[in-house]
């Protein structure tokens, strides 16, 4: 994330020196390593070079999915494309190519990037949504209050947001917490194991255009193995020759054949989302189509129209990541033996506060 | 009442923070970003409602821009599909650009406006998006007292 002009005034540097310092830790401090925010985030997430590239802590299938990627397409191009150049075309490893380059790039920006993720409150934050909940209720904070909700309205439909008791934010609305990640993620899909992370508002257009090469990619090496295998047991010679002659054919035949239908089934899956303008996460639990036993409603986010729909979602513009990985966490944290500590209201008590005021004003006033 | 500020400078040797007022996200229009103009109480003794509505509705435009999903975002949409998305790590998209014209809004905001009231904003990028903090200061030789009532004011919400 590029670093903002302008920074919010750190509360330490309210903190002119006083007349008579104490002996002040900060040329200690100074050569202390300033840490990155990626270091000190709170998700289940990990990073690489250095905070470029997020993925969810279990990569999940990742390796098994670019392992079968690359293996099927490197058996293709090694063993099927030479004999179907001779006999049919060149252009078949050129299609080739190009199908598994789009596949492996984008199933690489679907995994590194980061899809959406909500950085948590701050504590003042908190706090003050805190108060605002608390003063309709005025229950005690002896159990755990019923889980808070907030109503809006949006294209003349009643949606509710939940209150995220880990972020201590109401969630917008589309965003889900992903557990496996501890993260809110806006407008929230699906974790998907076989890309090892979350699937959401800035990562959605990558595992789309993923899908769908992939499927055409398994449908192409489909074919043009079928064709090889027929092609070698012409002549009388039978499919059996053919297998023997060329081994890897039989494997490539078996991955495609088990993979067409699934990834078929979640391209056409996903090109119905798309068109509808839903996430896999409203679908399955049937917000807007009734089946939660609620009243059949509409889609408030659907445009009406399948083109403005598809072009929202896969053209619109690209959010930027909300969590700054790259940014550098505010040196109040290093500074903690300091003893002059101005510390946010929220945090502390009113009363030191204002004591330290009172100190801090007279020690200024020498 | 709080003493008259110059600059930012000022602010930030002789004030000590008192309060944070946080502006939250309007969903109304979907989940576009956009903040609600509603003016809220605690700021009601230190800016006028005006030059804060101004500068929320300046913001929500400013956003809206960035997301508004027309002729050039379509063409920025293809291109990247053509180029498997990886035009996005060479250029600077439209979102992004927008960002910036909304950090030196905020800045010029603060340094004209806000300042000078001793009130600060705080860019919304750094909070996620989710709300506009606008940090109030306090002149240090009255904290006392301020605090003080910034107390009571805060038990009675």
């Amino acid at each position: 994330m590029k670093t903002r002009e302008y920074q919010q005034i750190d509360p330490q540097a309210l903190a002119t020196p006083t007349p008579t310092p104490p002996p002040r830790p900060l040329p200690e401090h100074k050569p202390r390593r300033a840490r990155r925010n990626w270091e000190v985030f709170p998700g289940k997430n990990r990073f690489f070079c250095d905070g470029r590239i997020v993925v969810a802590r279990q990569s999940g299938v990742l390796p098994l999915t670019l392992g079968l990627i690359l293996i099927t397409s490197g058996l293709f191009f090694i063993f099927d494309c030479p004999f179907l150049v001779k006999h049919l075309t060149s252009c078949i490893p050129a299609i080739g190519g190009v199908l598994f380059v789009f596949v492996i790039i984008s199933l690489l920006q679907t995994s590194f990037t980061d899809p959406g993720i909500l950085p948590r409150a701050t504590p003042e934050e908190a706090a003050d949504i805190e108060k605002q909940i608390d003063n309709p209720t005025g229950s005690s904070s002896s159990y755990r209050p019923p889980p808070r909700t907030k109503e809006v309205v949006i294209n003349q439909q009643v949606v509710k947001l939940k209150y995220c008791f880990t972020c201590k934010i109401f969630r917008p609305p589309r965003t889900s917490h992903c557990s496996l990640c501890d993260n809110c993620v806006e407008r929230f899909d699906h974790h998907c194991p076989w890309v090892g992370n979350c699937v959401g508002k800035r990562n959605y257009r990558f595992f789309y255009t993923f899908i769908v090469s992939l499927s055409f990619l398994t449908a192409f090496i489909f074919g043009c193995v079928t064709t090889h295998l027929a092609l070698r047991s012409q002549g009388g010679k039978g499919i059996v020759f053919a297998l023997q002659a060329s081994p890897a054919s039989a494997l490539e035949l078996v991955v495609c054949f088990f993979s067409v239908w699934s990834i078929l089934g979640l391209s056409g899956f996903h090109t119905y989302l798309v068109a509808s303008n839903l996430t896999t996460n409203e679908d399955i639990k049937g917000s807007w189509s009734g089946k939660s036993g609620n009243e059949v409603v509409g889609n408030p986010y659907s445009y009406n129209s399948i083109i403005k729909n598809c072009c929202s979602v896969l053209c619109g513009p690209m959010p930027p990541s909300l969590i700054d990985r790259r940014g550098f966490v505010p040196s109040d944290d290093s500074v903690q033996t300091s003893p002059v500590e101005i510390e946010l209201p929220a945090a502390k008590n009113d009363i030191n506060m204002e004591k330290d005021c009172l100190d801090f004003a007279l020690s200024c006033a020498g | 009442m709080a003493t008259e500020f110059h600059n930012l400078q000022e602010l930030r040797h002789s004030a000590s923070l008192a309060n944070k007022v946080f502006i939250q996200r309007d969903y109304t229009d979907g989940t576009v970003c956009k903040f609600q103009t509603k003016f809220p109480s605690e700021l009601d003794s230190r800016i006028e409602r005006t030059l804060f509505e101004d500068t929320v509705k300046t913001l929500n435009n400013y956003y809206a821009e960035a997301e508004k999903i027309g002729g050039q975002s379509y063409l920025e949409g293809c291109l990247a599909c053509l180029t498997v998305y990886l035009i996005f790590l060479c250029i600077e998209t439209r979102y992004e650009k927008v960002l910036k014209k909304i950090s030196r809004y905020i800045q010029e905001q603060n340094e004209k406006v806000y300042a000078p009231r001793g009130l600060l904003i705080t860019d919304p990028i750094e909070r996620g998006m989710r709300v506009i903090e606008i940090s109030v200061y306090e002149d240090r030789g009255s904290s006392a007292s301020s605090s003080g009532s910034s107390t009571t004011s805060s038990s009675g919400r």
